[in-house]
């Protein structure tokens, strides 16, 4: 289909987003990442079940944790489509995109830099 | 039954085959005793004891050995509630003797309601006793005339023990059953929860009956005037433990707001009345709560009155 | 088990906010399985606060150990090298582990990470309910296997008592009343008579009510 989507979108592939752990979603920020989301199947078409719903728990447990440290929940999100909907991923990800840069950065980045500078 | 074994008027009067009235009265939030002499004044020509409540739904309040002490100084006979959620057996035995030094020779022994009801939800509660074994303690006080550590008792207290029967509360199958361990624990007589369910009421004393319970006890049985509709759905819903069937709530709820009272009167008179025929009765527990001053009322129109005299 | 939940995130960095180099220590053991303070709670705390801490423009060196339990010396003395060299050590274990940490490393700070709640039962993945106070003279015998002293809000040995209203506690209707359940085990045991016995006084002297509690055994000791 060769649809664009941003090209500061980082992709990493799991087998299912049950896979995706609250550590993974932590870690990324703690690193710098200015937003992450998860895009996982359709609710209830998970071919594990229920690894969407897990991924989802953990999205919003994730989103809680930011929100005590000050770096904000919002930035983290969940995106459900089914494998054949192209259009829609690139959609989602302009979607994510435009909303993390109205955010702004993770407010730890800068930081975590200048520590490293000093 | 037998002849009395302590000085309790409660006692003489049920052991001479009347049927008792006893009715409570709540101590007040603050340390003016004229008003436990005022709620008093109301009901004492009208009633055999008095129940003082012992910080009922755990909110706090002047105590109840206080307050029967008041009642006693009044030439009247009090009741002392005691629950066992705010003292462990230390305090329960040393508040037994206290009412016991003036003279106060009639107790009710209960559990009490769970402290998270009342004003100190955060507090701890005690429970070193249970009601079961406050009757034991008492029973135990009096007769060997000995303290759980098992040192003699100068002056042993002389008390007429009572203990709480809900009737209507779950499980079921245990109703009768319990009111026998009580009587096995050492009570001499029973106050039972409100009576709304009158077919249910009569259902359990009659198990109790053929158990040959109310041959060894006495059980009296409790009464509360509904105020309102309001106050019959709250009951209904809201207490633990209370069962007030439909019936009475529509009744009450058909009747025009101003003229709800009455009707709450009339129901509570109409209850007295039916199960003064039932046999296993042998007397009536009116909790007029907050509404002393229709006891006398009630007692009254319920052909309780006069009370009989005893020495 | 016992159970234990985490603190709130605040009160944890209220406590912690003075160092700048702290080790979270968790325990493999019963706060593992309730998820309070195992190997993985460690990571998302330790996380969490590298994160506040930056946010602060604050640069906090936080390190992760678990240990295989908190309550025993051996296990404790794998940090022996390190403890000193923090400023701070915030256990994730129970109040036993906490404590022992601290009896260990007396002149260190060992601060609770959790709230050691009760001991109990994973009833469902995410769900802990209480089972035993621990009070030293177990009475499960005559009641049915259910324990009126850690199940019943008023710990009755009699019950139930007045406030049980189809088989739920008075206190909440999430609860269940203690004394329904004896009676049906009671009944499915074909033991229903067995309900009219009274249980006596209790000798709460092996309870907390008897001091701090103490089990030696003589032919065990090395």
């Amino acid at each position: 289909m060769r649809l664009d989507y941003p090209t500061n979108v980082k992709i990493i592939r799991v087998p299912c987003t049950g896979k995706v752990d609250l550590l993974h979603l932590l870690h990324a920020f703690e690193k710098g990442a200015d937003g992450v989301y998860v895009v996982g199947c359709m609710e209830g078409e998970c071919h594990y079940n229920g690894g969407n719903f897990r991924a989802k728990k953990r999205v919003a447990q994730a989103a809680a944790i930011l929100d005590a440290v000050g770096v904000g929940g919002e930035r983290v999100r969940m995106y459900n489509l089914s494998s054949s909907e192209g259009p829609k991923f690139a959609a989602y990800a302009k979607e994510m995109t435009d909303h993390i840069r109205e955010l702004g950065p993770n407010p730890i980045k800068a930081k975590i830099k200048n520590q490293q500078a000093a | 039954m037998t002849s009395p074994k302590t000085p309790s008027k409660l006692e003489k009067i049920l052991a001479a085959g009347h049927l008792a009235v006893t009715s409570e009265c709540g101590p007040p939030r603050g340390s003016d005793i004229a008003e436990v002499e005022k709620k008093a004044n109301l009901i004492k020509d009208h009633v055999d004891a008095i129940n003082v409540t012992d910080n009922q739904t755990s909110v706090t309040r002047l105590c109840s050995l206080a307050a029967c002490i008041k009642i006693k100084q009044m030439g009247l006979e009090p009741v002392l509630q005691m629950v066992t959620r705010d003292r462990n057996r230390i305090a329960l035995q040393s508040d037994i003797l206290g009412a016991a030094a003036f003279d106060i020779c009639t107790m009710l022994c209960l559990s009490g309601d769970h402290q998270s009801f009342g004003d100190c939800a955060t507090g701890q509660n005690v429970y070193d006793l249970d009601s079961m074994q406050l009757i034991q303690t008492v029973r135990h006080m009096r007769d060997e005339g000995k303290f759980l550590g098992g040192a003699d008792i100068h002056r042993p207290p002389q008390m007429f023990v009572g203990a709480a029967a809900n009737p209507f509360a779950d499980p079921y199958e245990i109703r009768v059953p319990r009111l026998a361990k009580k009587i096995a624990a050492g009570a001499e007589f029973i106050q039972t929860q409100c009576i709304y369910n009158i077919d249910k009421f009569e259902d359990w004393i009659r198990m109790a009956r053929e158990r040959g319970l109310t041959e060894k006890v006495y059980i009296l049985a409790g009464v509360t005037p509904l105020k309102s509709a309001g106050m019959a759905k709250y009951m209904k819903n809201r207490v633990p433990g209370m069962d007030v069937p439909d019936e009475v709530v529509q009744r009450m709820a058909d009747t025009p707001k101003e003229k709800q009272a009455e009707e709450g009167i009339k129901i509570c008179i109409e209850t007295i009345q039916r199960l003064k025929e039932v046999p296993g009765v042998a007397g009536f527990h009116i909790m007029a709560i907050e509404w002393e001053e229709m006891v006398p009322r009630i007692v009254e129109e319920s052909g309780l009155y006069p009370r009989p005299a005893v020495d | 088990m016992i159970v234990a939940k985490q603190k709130p995130f605040e009160e944890i960095v209220d406590m912690v906010k003075d160092a700048d180099k702290l080790l979270i220590v968790g325990c493999n053991e019963c706060v593992t399985v309730c998820e309070a303070g195992g190997k993985k709670e460690v990571g998302i705390l330790a996380s969490a606060l590298r994160m506040y801490f930056a946010n602060q423009g604050r640069e906090v060196q936080i390190d992760e150990r678990t240990l295989e339990r908190q309550c025993d010396h051996e296990y404790l003395e794998e940090i022996r090298d390190i403890a000193d060299t923090y400023d701070a050590i915030l256990s994730l274990a129970c109040g036993v582990g906490v404590q022992f940490m601290a009896e260990k490393y007396h002149s260190q700070f060992v601060y609770p990470g959790v709230n050691t709640c009760f001991l109990g039962a994973t009833e469902e993945r995410g769900v802990w309910t209480e089972r035993c106070q621990a009070c030293g003279s177990c009475i499960l015998a005559v009641t049915g296997g259910i324990c009126p002293v850690s199940r019943c809000a008023k710990r009755i040995l009699n019950g139930p008592c007045g406030g049980s209203t189809k088989g739920k506690c008075e206190i909440n209707k999430e609860v269940d009343c203690a004394w329904q359940l004896i009676v049906d085990r009671l009944k499915a045991l074909d033991r229903f008579s067995d309900y009219e016995k009274i249980t006596p006084l209790k000798d709460w002297s092996t309870d907390r009510a008897g001091g701090p509690r103490k089990v030696v055994r003589e032919d065990v000791k090395l």
